[in-house]
């Protein structure tokens, strides 16, 4: 018989889990103590819970495998939340195990007692409380089988400190079999078929591929399936990296800042072939404006229900992206003529292509575009790029071609401030050896900034790209834009100095001012810094904007590009 | 479009707060909710009268679906289906009204449950119109307190919810 605790650790050296990101506290010290006792399974000891989570979220995002993340009771779980409810909405597998107060005291108010299970409910795939010892081993098989299979999430397992000292058999179920719990792996062969007649009577094609393709590992039977019918490809900000951005069949990210050759394609298609996407509002813009036109849909998708919730359907199919691919591949074996029209239609793509929206204007200033692209350049494209919420987030979006799926790693579903240098961490541990940028804005780094001191620890070298506006840049556009100039709380005064910041945390700073000055800091930053956090702070045109942006309630088409202001 | 949703869910502790927390989050209506556990009381069965377009309804049984711990959804009010409501009624039933109480009981073939000198409680069965007619055809000023289910409701013939 071994403890409670001992049977957590158990459980995930059998899940193969290399890592867990957490941050002891009292409920939760038997299961260190069983963690100290062993060495399969390594801890990574953060700064802030919060950070644990994004951690484990983005370790997941850059390698497949189940993150996973330990916290405390109490306000160990209530700092989690942000990270769960962000790898929710990004679909992303992720296991949480929360220590509980023991239970015997649960529903007092105990010291450090929240109710996990309610407080997590709304933005988890699944959570458990564990009642009984005997329940544990079940408990986390099912937490892993269920936050990895179907539509992935994070699931939260909360136990009880005394059932962590109870002692019970280990056995560790092999397999498990849920009644209510069953998703659909194969695609419906005759919907599959009836949508590749579609595609062949198809005159003004788009294939739309979301975050799906990418937690399907479908990115390659993507390609071919898109090389074999030669339409155009555009991806979500979730998608970026499920087709490479550097072929000629890519149009671009769409959506709110996606460029106009991809929006108007979206726009006017006649069949749209959904692949892992979900026709989010920052996607289609306004939703009356987008059904003006008259068009078929494909959807493709693990989850029913992202089906027919926001654009009516008309070939539904419901099954696992990689497995409906090989489906659709097999039957344009059997021979696919697309319409001769579609020749017509890559005409109209190019014009719109000639619109060049992502021209920027080089100014005294160093552009945040700028940087991107020498980013992009520097690494070669094969940089894993993670990125915090703002400004910079769609420059990153927008400049960096991702040729490879799992490189792009956002938080776009929430869309949350502060996960960008956590993310880092996440990808280099599942990554060692990886170039990591963060990309990230002065407003946003602040919000996880004490993860610093987590790098040095761990030695994690991720290059921090500061995009420094001294603004809530996002924020002060959309007061630019849509609330004539009134700049309310979008300054950011009293900044820290970054690069004796960087130093303190035992790091490298570098202040980056002119525009001659941003390859050469970058080379250096990577090569003769490779294994070191180097914080760059690139102080970049205050004014930049993003374009091009369908503003909030516009329609798709009703972009508005640089070139009109 | 009234629709009465039936859901087979594991009987675990918080079940009843994934679904309920489920319509609240996404602002789908619950006229009323009844639940208990069926003759394998590993399940709980649900019923839930709600309303709104095919779309709504179509996403309402996707979403419940989706929880992991919901075995099967049906939309009742599909198909052919028997459905019931209790009510317990609380009445003034003194002098004259006493009388009156116990023929309008009658008629809608209620049963007296409870007697007092002066109140009566009426248990009445039936679809939920029946219930609000029984209501509207009592003096108001004579309610005292009224309690009902929520309906329950069964597919009729071979429609059956099972595991
Ligand atoms: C946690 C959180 N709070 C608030 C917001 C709203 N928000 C979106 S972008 C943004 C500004 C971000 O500023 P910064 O990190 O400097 O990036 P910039 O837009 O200047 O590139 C804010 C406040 C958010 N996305 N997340
Ligand atoms: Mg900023």
């Amino acid at each position: 018989m071994i403890s409670g605790a001992e049977i957590v650790i158990r459980c995930l050296q059998e899940e193969k889990v290399e890592c867990v990101f957490g941050y002891p506290g009292g409920s939760v010290l038997h299961i260190y103590d069983a963690l100290f006792k062993q060495e399969e399974v390594k801890h990574i000891l953060v700064r802030h819970e919060q950070a644990a989570v994004h951690a484990a979220d983005a370790y997941s995002r850059s390698s497949q495998k189940v993150g996973v993340a330990l916290v405390t009771s109490g306000p160990g779980v209530t700092n989690t939340v942000t990270g769960i409810a962000t790898a929710y909405m990004d679909s992303i597998p992720m296991v949480v195990i929360t220590g509980q107060v023991p239970t015997q005291y649960i529903g007092q108010d105990a010291f450090q007692e929240c109710d996990t299970v309610g407080i997590t409910r709304p933005c988890v795939k699944h959570n458990f409380l564990v009642k009984d010892v005997k329940d544990l081993a079940v408990t986390l098989k099912k937490a892993f089988h269920i936050a990895a299979t179907g539509r992935p999430g994070p699931v939260v397992v909360d136990v009880p400190k005394d059932i962590t000292a109870q002692m019970c058999e280990f056995e560790y179920p092999k397999t498990i079999q849920m009644r209510s719990y069953n998703p659909v792996v194969k695609g419906h062969l005759g919907q599959i078929k009836k949508a590749v007649q579609m595609l062949q009577e198809a005159k003004r094609p788009i294939i739309y591929t979301g975050g799906g393709v990418i937690l399907s590992d479908a990115a390659e039977k993507l390609t071919q399936l898109a090389r074999r019918l030669n339409f155009p490809v555009t991806n979500t900000l979730m998608g970026l990296g499920g087709y490479p951005a550097t072929d000629s069949q890519f149009v671009g990210m769409l959506g709110m800042h996606g460029t106009f050759e991809a929006n108007n394609a979206m726009h006017y298609a006649d069949v749209i072939l959904a692949i892992g996407a979900r026709f989010d509002d920052r996607v289609i813009g306004n939703p009356e404006h987008f059904g003006e036109e008259k068009r078929r849909v494909i959807h493709v998708d693990i989850d029913p229900s992202s089906i027919s919730k926001r654009v009516k359907v008309d070939v539904p199919i419901v099954g696992n992206v990689a497995d409906v691919l090989d489906e659709m591949l097999k039957l344009l074996d059997g021979g696919f003529t697309a319409d001769p029209e579609v020749a017509g239609w890559w005409k109209q793509i190019d014009e719109w292509r000639g619109r060049d929206s992502l021209r920027y204007k080089q100014a005294e200033h160093i552009m945040p575009q700028f940087v991107i692209e020498k980013l992009y350049e520097v690494t070669g494209g094969e940089a894993f790029v993670t990125s915090d919420v703002g400004q910079h987030q769609m420059f990153a979006a927008q400049y960096y071609k991702f040729d490879k799926p799992r490189r792009w790693i956002n938080s776009g579903g929430l869309g949350t401030m502060g996960v960008g240098l956590p993310y880092g961490m996440g990808v280099l541990l599942a990554n060692p050896g990886a170039q990591v940028a963060c990309v990230t804005g002065e407003g946003s780094i602040q919000m996880c900034i004490q993860e610093m001191s987590t790098c040095k620890q761990y030695e994690l070298p991720v290059k921090i790209i500061n995009l420094n506006n001294g603004m809530l840049g996002m924020v002060r556009q959309w007061q630019e834009m849509f609330y004539s100039k009134r700049y309310s709380q979008s300054y950011v005064t009293s900044l820290p100095d970054f690069v004796k910041l960087a130093e303190a945390y035992g790091h490298v700073g570098m202040r980056i001012e002119k525009p001659e000055d941003v390859e050469p800091a970058l080379r250096k930053a990577f090569t003769e810094h490779k294994n070191d956090l180097v914080f760059m702070d690139f102080i970049i045109d205050p004014a930049a904007n993003v374009f091009p942006m369908v503003a909030a309630g516009k329609g798709l088409t009703e972009m508005i590009l640089a070139e009109d202001l | 479009m009234r629709h009465i949703i039936s859901i087979l869910i594991e009987n675990e502790s918080g079940a009843l707060s994934r679904v309920a927390g489920l319509f609240s989050a996404r602002g789908y209506n619950i006229e009323s909710l009844t639940v208990a556990p069926t003759e394998d009381p590993s399940l709980s069965r649900m019923t839930i009268l709600t309303s709104g377009s095919d779309e709504v309804l179509e996403q309402i049984t996707k979403q419940l679906n989706k929880l992991v711990d919901v075995v099967k959804v049906v939309d009742l009010s599909e198909a052919a289906h028997v459905e019931r409501e209790l009510m317990l009624i609380k009445v003034r039933a003194t002098g004259k009204d006493r009388e009156e109480m116990k023929r309008m009981a009658d008629i809608f073939r209620g049963r007296i449950v409870d007697v007092t000198e002066s109140t009566f409680v009426i248990e009445l069965t039936g679809a939920s119109g029946k219930l609000d007619s029984f209501i509207a055809a009592l003096d108001a000023g004579l309610i005292l307190e009224t309690v009902r289910t929520g309906v329950c409701g069964i597919g009729r013939g071979d429609r059956i919810l099972k595991v």
